[in-house]
């Protein structure tokens, strides 16, 4: 005996107390899926039979059926549910999910119940509640479906072992259906522009008299047309498209979801009352010249459409006016309403009709709702939803999304068939939906504990007091989060060196990567400046079309923590356009068919952005030290006069002499990083990453090709831009990482701060995961300014050698994971809060308590 | 770190008797920061010189101090290099029984007052005072002044080579510094705890009741830790005749906004404690409260039957969560505290009466104010918004403001009215209010007030 129930329903099994529903629930259902109250009775006070805790029981069993039927979880209810009162509540929350409420009653005859109970410890309630019982559950017979269940299935016991339960797939549920495809806005009787369209998109279609409605369509190769629905009303050819439609329909070549004018007119040809207004009257009369049989076919053609279609996994929705999340692949007549109508607030507008509520504002759904309904001039993207009514019979035209590619194909109107009640809404702002929806990001979308999928690290999680340090930083200091589109990781250092006075050598970093099956390293100078990251516009057109920043802004130029760089406007504009130019010198505009780039610096000297650092730290623990070990040094000399063969004088003096140096060093290791800037001509720009450009981020060319590549924008304007000194390295050539050290060594020595190695590809991974992105290995006499003056005197350095790095490597991975997943979504030109997701998780990760020396 | 001590007393040797150290010794003493290490430059009858010279441990200095802010954390850091509290340590180590007073072999010597020079090569003056508050805490003692900045770029954290000398007994002089180079410096390595009230006052015995600058040197030798602070000052006022006791001024440092007098401050509140009433709001936003002086203010009146304090500072809702719990129970539970940031959509400012928004706007990067905008008239949209801000032509009244300079390091901007007025004239006919425009604070003829005052009425 088959039991057909939807795929996501809420099961409520009916039946007097031992009439076998549990173990009928535990049969044909997951442990998971069933909420028995008995089993609830027993959560709270230990024993199931408990009566008296049958109020919070139930409580219990809703509030579980409620989380699981939010989540979309086939749920079954256990417990006996023979008054209405009982079932009640349980519609209610059916209703309220909109999934189908669906009874399965187990006619046990009493007797049977009867002896059943007897057996079971605890269930000497008395005879007459189980007959009681039973005389409820005869009565609720036949008002089952009045009650609200659209599925009523009855068992008896005879019956009980044959049972098999059949779950049916939601009818809008064609997920296994991959495309690609092909969906057509509101077509509204525009027969002449839609045969255009398909024929545009490659459909052939021939004409069969007599047969299939006269049509019969062939798609290209695989693919498929979904129709938005409103195939009719105020175009010139309602019935013809009317044909064509069910034509391909027929044959598989289409799928259709109905519209709002669709079911207004199916209620006509039912001989319903309605109003024949906005175009229906004229569709009613054209078919009138048809025949009954056509005018049936019609009406059931759109009586038996689904309200909205889900395929490909869930990654595409298609509805007429939409369909928000939480009713996608549901089944109520809420759910119907709003694919037909979407929401409205209630009000009406100047023109008398209703005010929209604009559900896709708040839409944060995986899958890409595509609709129409709504007719406006240009498709609109906003929060994965796209809109593709761009009003045909107004005038407008006829417009196809293709799917997976996601282009547009459009067919501008032959002529203007109807007068539009409401103009079509222009954009006034010249900012597209998505970029006006994004001028102000949504606190809800960032507050508490967060978890980033990104696709180097499937989730990343970030600790409520994590995301509340990122606002605070972000909100306190941070630029516009329309330009904050990437922030750089944190890098570690190499592990630390037992060499000789060394804290760090290149010989670890080389070695970590050898390790790891890096076979070719780049190894690049690391400038000593501050971390910029410039955003380059060719001119403030693309800034505003790409990035949705209002003004005369061409580009930013903003620190690792997403701060402006230049407090001085002027300036700004003046760097960045030397900047620009050198890119149009090299017309990379054209090459990379791009209007902008990202590109990830150093910019020097230290002293631009640490000027404060420097004036309140650097200097003046230079300054006291100095005098400090020179008054020790004089005092200790004028004693040597006095005592000449004291040893303990001696080594004092000796020892003094060395922290003397170590001060000298460390003077003279900062000072090398500062000069003052009095102009844009003292300031140098060493780009190092080309991050990203309209066409795609750009990490998946190699280190050595972004070390080429701006080595020649730095020759196209050496006033600003500096080359990167680099080596490539054959980790497997000793010769090779024998030349790079020494190579190190000579930088360093020069008062260079250090080199940072890569793996030659941005991304590698090996069987324990990701490989670092990159390992700093600084010099000696820089880590002064890191570890203090006298870091390396012997006693010093053999602590400071004990420093762990996997907090800072594990960190490291986290925020590089984040700042590519940030790079794809901007260049897959998703919503901004998903890019500000992204740069606002390394901030948050930045938060940790970390040793700031690493 | 070095410290230099001379007499020329005759015979000067008797120093070395003075201290316990024998003049041609090189002595090093363990510390738990590092090491002493003491010798005599000069050891002649005529003069004598005993140096200690300190040698801190910069490693353990920072890695003792784990979680600790500032230059403590830091291995950049002057610590190791100036005279400070480690020096102090050191000299109760070293020379503890000069200290106390204890010389078995001449014990004559103790009481004996001999010319002394002291000589610190660099001292840490954190103050902007300066070579003035030097002055200030030796002269008052016998002690004749002598400093010499230390080339430096910054002058605000400034360093001396400070050289002192007076007729005092080796006792009076080795206590005076142990207690007022802490004073000078200023910051202290170790945590301040109750027996440091207790060394204060045995060091001080004697002097520091009577010192003039008695409330400055126990305020900083404790950190400015109140409940310390007082607790010392009591014992050092019954040292003295009530009629003695001076007002000293404020430590100039602590004075950091030279702006604003408290007067200005509860005015402003009243007259939005007055406005907010006066619209009969019954729910009412303090967007950006602070630790919530306002709110304290708005709970007092019972017509506010929902009070919601917001603000970007965790840290700051965190102090004024602890105030919080101090209310009444009745007061407390009608008010909520948000974190939450204005440049932010939030759906939880949604369906107020009223929000004041008082001296934040100044607070925000230029680039924020339209996400600003957007979200306290756009979207949270309450019925009645008040805005203050300084007005930046009122600064020239303030004396000790340089010209060009904003009130407050934090502040992004300061408008004038005009460009007050314009912002507002804006905003209000983009998101469809009402403005007015008033002055806040006692009106000049010429730069008007010190705060301005926006009131936005919802006009939909």
């Amino acid at each position: 005996m088959e039991l057909g129930i939807p795929e996501l329903s809420l099961v409520v099994l009916v039946g007097a107390s031992g009439s076998g529903k549990s173990t009928f629930a535990q049969r044909y259902f997951k442990p998971t899926e069933i909420i028995s109250s008995d089993a609830c009775r027993a959560m709270l006070t230990d024993d199931e039979t408990d009566q008296s805790v049958s109020a919070d029981a139930f409580d219990l069993v809703y509030t579980i059926a409620a989380k699981r039927l939010a989540l979309g979880r086939l749920t079954v209810i256990d417990a006996t549910n023979v008054q209405a009162e009982a079932r009640k509540p349980l519609l209610a929350l059916a209703r309220h999910y909109h999934v189908w409420p669906v009874a399965i009653v187990l006619h046990t005859p009493e007797r049977v119940c009867l002896e059943r109970n007897l057996g079971r410890p605890n269930r000497d309630f008395g005879d007459f509640v189980v007959k009681r019982q039973i005389d409820n559950l005869r009565r609720s017979l036949r008002t089952l479906h009045d009650e609200g269940f659209r599925v009523v299935h009855s068992v008896t016991p005879e019956q009980v072992d044959s049972v098999e339960i059949v779950r049916q797939r939601a009818w809008s549920n064609r997920k296994v259906e991959h495309g690609p495809f092909d969906i057509i806005g509101d077509v509204h009787g525009c027969y002449p522009e839609l045969e255009r369209l398909l024929l545009e998109l490659g459909y052939s279609i021939n004409l069969t008299p007599g047969h299939n409605y006269g049509f019969t369509v062939t798609p290209p190769a695989g693919r498929r047309a979904v129709f938005v629905g409103d195939l009719v009303d105020r175009g010139p050819d309602s019935v013809g498209v009317l044909r064509l439609v069910m034509s391909m329909v027929e044959t598989g070549a289409a799928l259709c979801v109905p519209g709002n004018h669709d079911d207004k007119l199916a209620r006509a040809l039912a001989g319903r009352k309605v109003k024949q207004t906005h175009g229906l009257a004229e569709t009613m009369q054209a078919l009138a010249e048809t025949d009954e049989a056509f005018r049936q076919a019609v009406r059931h053609f759109i009586e038996g459409m689904v309200s909205h279609l889900i395929f490909d996994d869930g990654k595409l929705v298609v509805a007429h006016a939409g369909m928000k999340q939480e009713l996608q692949g549901r089944m109520s007549k809420r759910v119907r309403e709003f694919a037909l109508y979407g929401e409205t607030t209630g009000e009406t507008d100047e023109f008398g009709l209703p005010v929209r509520y604009p559900w896709a504002k708040e839409y944060r759904g995986e899958g890409l709702v595509v609709y129409g309904h709504t007719p406006i001039p240009q498709p609109e993207w906003l929060n994965n939803t796209v809109d593709i009514d761009t009003g045909c019979a107004f005038g407008g035209a006829l417009t196809a999304l293709r799917y997976p590619e996601r282009e547009f194909v459009r067919v501008p109107a032959f002529a203007q068939y109807a007068i539009p009640k409401r103009p079509l809404e222009m954009n006034a702002t010249q900012l597209s939906a998505q970029q006006a929806h994004d001028q102000v990001l949504d606190l809800s979308d960032f507050q508490g504990k967060l978890q980033i999928s990104t696709s180097l690290i499937s989730q990343i999680n970030l600790r409520e007091e994590q995301t509340s340090a990122a606002l605070e930083v972000i909100s306190r200091f941070a630029i516009e989060p329309q330009w904050l589109i990437y922030l750089p990781p944190t890098m570690s250092p190499s592990e630390t060196s037992q060499l000789g006075s060394f804290l760090e050598h290149p010989a670890e970093a080389l070695e970590y990567y050898r390790r790891a099956g890096v076979n070719e390293v780049v190894c690049e100078a690391k400038h000593m400046g501050s971390r910029a990251i410039v955003i380059i516009c060719r001119d403030s057109e693309v800034a505003r079309e790409r990035f949705g920043v209002t003004g005369e802004q061409i580009g930013v130029c903003y620190t690792r923590t997403g701060r402006r760089f230049f407090s001085d406007p002027e300036l700004e504009t003046a760097f960045l356009q030397r900047l620009q130019q050198a890119i149009s010198k090299l017309n990379w505009w054209e090459s990379f068919d791009s209007g902008w780039f990202a590109l990830d610096c150093e910019l020097l000297p230290w002293s631009a952005k640490a000027h404060d650092l420097i004036q309140n730290q650097y200097a003046p623990v230079g300054a006291a030290a100095t005098a400090s070990m020179s008054a020790a040094q004089a005092a200790l000399r004028q004693t040597v006069t006095r005592l000449p063969e004291s040893v303990e004088l001696q080594a004092l003096i000796a020892h003094t002499q060395l922290r003397q140096q170590a001060v000298q060093g460390y003077v003279e290791a900062y000072q090398h990083y500062c000069w003052p800037v009095r102009s844009l001509d003292d300031l140098r720009l060493a780009p190092f990453h080309l991050l990203a450009c309209e066409q795609r981020p750009l990490y998946d060319r190699d280190h050595e090709w972004h070390m080429q590549t701006l080595a020649a924008l730095a020759e196209a304007e050496p006033r600003l831009l500096v080359a990167t000194p680099y080596r490539l390295v054959d980790l497997h050539d000793q010769a090779s990482v024998e030349q790079t050290i020494a190579w190190w060594q000579k930088l360093t020595a020069a008062g260079g701060e250090g080199i940072v190695i890569k793996p030659k590809q941005w991304v590698v991974q090996n069987s324990r995961g990701i490989v670092q992105p990159a390992i700093k290995c600084r010099g000696a006499e820089y880590l002064r300014i890191i570890y203090g003056p006298e870091y390396d005197l012997p006693e010093n350095l053999e602590r400071l050698r004990q420093r762990g790095l996997s907090g800072k490597r594990s960190l490291a991975l986290r925020e590089f994971a984040l700042g590519l997943e940030a790079l794809d979504r901007f260049v897959n030109r998703e919503p901004l809060r998903r890019v500000h997701e992204c740069v606002f998780g390394v901030l948050a990760l930045e938060s940790e308590p970390i040793d700031p020396r690493l | 770190m070095l410290l230099r001590l001379t007499t020329t007393h005759t015979p000067a040797t008797d120093l070395s008797f003075i201290l316990h150290k024998h003049p041609d010794r090189v002595q090093t003493f363990p510390l738990p920061f590092g090491s002493a290490h003491i010798f005599y430059p000069e050891a002649s009858a005529e003069r004598c010189t005993i140096a200690l010279l300190l040698d801190v441990d910069p490693v353990a200095l920072v890695r003792g101090n784990r979680g600790s802010e500032g230059m403590l954390s830091q291995y950049v850091n002057d610590r190791p290099y100036v005279a400070s509290s480690l020096l102090c340590v050191a000299m109760g180590d070293v020379f503890s029984s000069a200290m106390a007073g204890i010389c078995k072999k001449r014990p004559e010597l103790v009481d004996l007052v001999l010319p002394l020079t002291v000589e610190l090569p660099v001292v840490a003056v954190r103050a902007k005072a300066g070579l003035s508050l030097i002055q200030r805490l030796f002269e008052p003692l016998g002690y004749q002044v002598s400093a010499e900045p230390i080339a430096n770029d910054n002058p605000a954290n400034s360093y001396l080579a400070l050289k002192l000398t007076a007729n005092l007994t080796v006792k009076q002089l080795l206590t005076h510094i142990y207690v007022l180079i802490p004073v000078l410096d200023n910051a202290k390595h170790y945590w301040i705890g109750n027996d440091e009230v207790s060394k204060l006052l045995r060091k001080g015995d004697g002097w520091l009741a009577q010192h003039p600058e008695c409330e400055l040197i126990t305020t900083r030798y404790l950190r400015y830790q109140k409940s310390l602070t007082s607790a010392a000052l009591e014992h050092l006022l019954q040292a003295v005749a009530p009629e003695t006791t001076t007002q000293t001024e404020l430590d100039q440092e602590q004075v950091s906004e030279p702006t604003e007098r408290q007067s200005l401050h509860t005015q402003r509140h009243n007259v939005i404690v007055q406005r907010l009433k006066a619209s009969g709001a019954q729910r009412i936003l303090d967007l950006g409260c602070g630790e919530g002086k306002l709110l304290r203010e708005l709970l007092k009146e019972s017509q506010f039957s929902a009070v919601v304090g917001m603000d970007l500072s965790t840290r700051a809702l965190a102090i004024l969560q602890q105030r919080i719990e101090r209310l009444p129970e009745r007061q407390r539970q009608r008010l909520s505290l948000l974190h939450g940031s204005l440049l932010y959509r939030d759906a939880r400012l949604k369906g107020f009466d009223a929000a004041a928004i008082v001296e934040v706007l100044e607070h925000l990067e230029l680039g924020h104010l339209a996400a600003f905008e957007r979200t306290v008239f756009g979207f949270a949209r309450p019925k009645l918004v008040l805005v203050t801000t300084p007005n930046r032509e009122y600064n020239q009244l303030f004396p000790s403001l340089p010209a060009d300079q904003l009130r407050h390091r934090h502040h992004r901007f300061e408008w004038t009215r005009a460009e007050f007025a314009v912002w507002a004239e804006r905003v209000a006919a983009s998101y469809n209010y009402r403005v007015s425009i008033e002055p806040l604070g006692p009106e000049d003829p010429n730069h008007g007030a010190p705060s301005q005052l926006g009131v936005f009425e919802d006009a939909t």
